[in-house]
């Protein structure tokens, strides 16, 4: 029988620590909603998520309060929009009709967020994909709830550079649309190289074409578990650093399989993946930036910290995986700038830069994330920004992504608030020599070798 | 068998453990151990009980032993003992 000792300890980790489930989202399959006309596959994509979703939350809520662990987010993703609206979209115009029943349907399931207003063009784009990318800036501007993302490259198609190119400029154009919200809009669309299709974290969320009509896929967090535990090893080796890791990475999973397995079978959905991520939130504690502290660097960003990244990441892989029956999506840590106040404390006392961050996310789950950017940047800046960490995932064969925010209106020193989850950030500054004619260049980036292992 | 804790987190006072047994007594909530503690001051206090007879919904029992543990100045959480043994059993 369990021991007080252990209650407490389960517990501790909740009321202190911040141990919680970050999301619980569902993916649908929006394939059966296609049909030829955009206010009739609006209609249908609506009625398509409020009805799968119906219980969602509350059911979510139940489980919040049955076994006593937060559950932070709801979300739904759904098939990226551009294959469902192929047919019936002539226009960005028709695409923004569905963005706005995806935000409808949203609210009505009263969910946190919803993604996949997504397109996957890592060869090349087809018409429709073209027009959503396109539709972005408004869609993003006229809704609250969605989230968009597109996948520019991978392993084994290389990058697409046309599509590198496209979304600095629509980036820009969101940041513009935004611009009276302190550019929101870009904190809600992420380009990726080598997107997974059962990413539960938004604003990268989508339901890919591998998998079934629904799934229940659920994301873990817990970094100020993490931190804590590591304060019982202060000053260890290595190898006693990495077992506590693996250790409680492996307690705070299996509370995500346990809230997994309870939501699939309330709400009769199939258990997809657990997401193995430590990801951040603003709360003072709940940092990756005070895990790297803990284990003896000054600041995120001090030699060592590409590391120290490594390490963390890998021994939360290794004891995750033990603690769920399926992993997958982006499971990792998540280093965003502005959900993290350790990593913002960090940029503010000058120890780390986006060349440092693009190092780092070498080894972590993600890529630059939640980086506050000048607003007078260049679209070919950003676009030249994105190739780089696009080239680091498609050459690794890993995950990376880019969501940087172009501040409109401010420039380096200044900060943005955000509020809630996506916190605030500071405006880093960005390499400003040119790279324009590198990325005028048009075209493709060939997929790497990984063969000659005969 | 429906397993569940109940902690009682708070400063020590007459009649604790009395209130919170008789709320379950009165509602069909069979003790099955009880266990506590001081940690840094504080009384602690663990009860395993079982649910299966309780006659109302497993939410109104987190509510009616919060609130109850509000009118004596301790915090009272009660959870499905299933989280325990995720975190802590293989």
């Amino acid at each position: 029988m369990i021991n007080i000792r252990e209650v407490l300890e389960t517990n501790e980790m909740i009321d202190k620590e911040n141990l919680d489930v970050r999301t619980i989202t569902m993916g649908i399959s929006l394939l059966n909603c296609i049909d030829t006309d955009p206010d009739r596959l609006s209609d249908k994509i609506y009625d398509r998520i409020t009805l799968a979703a119906k219980d969602l939350v509350s059911v979510g809520e139940a489980i919040e309060k049955e076994y006593g662990i937060p559950i932070v987010n709801k979300r739904i993703s759904v098939t990226p929009i551009a294959l469902i609206g192929g047919s019936a979209c002539k226009t960005p115009e028709d695409y923004v009709k569905l963005v706005r029943a995806l935000d409808r349907a949203a609210k009505t399931t009263g969910v946190n967020f919803i993604g996949g207003y997504s397109a996957l063009v890592s060869k090349s784009m087809t018409k429709s994909d073209e027009l959503l990318i396109r539709s972005i800036p408004q869609a993003l501007a006229e809704t609250e709830l969605v989230c968009s993302s597109v996948n520019l490259g991978s392993t084994k198609t290389g990058l697409n550079m046309d599509a590198v190119k496209m979304m600095g400029e629509v980036i820009l154009e969101t940041a513009k649309n935004t611009a009276d919200k302190g550019s929101i809009g870009c904190a809600k669309l992420v380009v990726f190289c080598n997107a997974p299709d059962d990413n539960p974290f938004m604003a990268g969320a989508f339901h890919g074409v591998t998998e079934g009509d629904e799934i229940i896929n659920v994301g873990v967090s817990g970094p100020g578990v993490m931190r804590r535990a590591l304060e019982s090893v202060h000053g260890a080796d290595f190898g006693t650093l990495c077992e506590k890791v693996k250790k409680t990475a492996f307690k705070i999973t299996r509370v995500g399989q346990l809230v997994a397995r309870e939501a699939s079978k309330r709400l009769q959905v199939p258990f997809g993946i657990i997401d193995l991520s430590l990801a951040p939130t603003p709360a003072i504690g709940d940092s990756i930036a005070d895990i790297f502290e803990e284990m003896g660097l000054e600041r995120a960003g001090a030699p060592g910290t590409t590391a120290a990244l490594a390490l963390l990441n890998d021994q939360v892989k290794k004891g995750g995986v033990m603690a769920s029956s399926y992993v997958g999506g982006l499971s990792g840590a998540f280093i965003p700038v502005s959900e993290d106040q350790g990593m913002i404390n960090a940029v503010q006392d000058g120890a780390l830069t986006i060349e440092k961050l693009e190092a780092m996310t070498c080894v972590c789950s993600v890529g630059l994330d939640m980086i506050a950017i000048p607003g007078d940047t260049k679209a070919s800046t950003i676009s030249g920004i994105i190739a780089d960490e696009m080239a680091i995932g498609m050459v690794n064969q890993k995950t990376t992504a880019v969501r940087l925010i172009p501040v409109i209106g401010k420039g380096v020193g200044e900060t943005v608030e955000f509020g809630g989850l996506l916190g605030h950030a500071p405006i880093m500054p960005v390499n400003s020599f040119d790279c324009t004619e590198f990325i005028n260049r048009g075209g493709r980036i060939p997929a790497p070798i990984h063969s000659f292992k005969n | 068998m429906k397993k569940t804790v109940i902690t009682v987190v708070g400063k020590d006072s007459v009649g604790i453990i009395a209130k919170v047994c008789t709320y379950l007594a009165n509602h069909q909530i069979n003790i099955l151990n009880i266990s506590q503690t001081i940690v840094d001051g504080f009384f602690n206090m663990m009860m395993i009980v079982d649910v299966a007879m309780y006659d109302k919904e497993f939410g109104n029992l987190v509510d009616d032993l919060e609130s109850l543990g509000e009118d004596m100045g301790c915090i009272i959480k009660v959870q499905r003992e299933d989280i325990f043994d995720s975190m802590h059993r293989l």
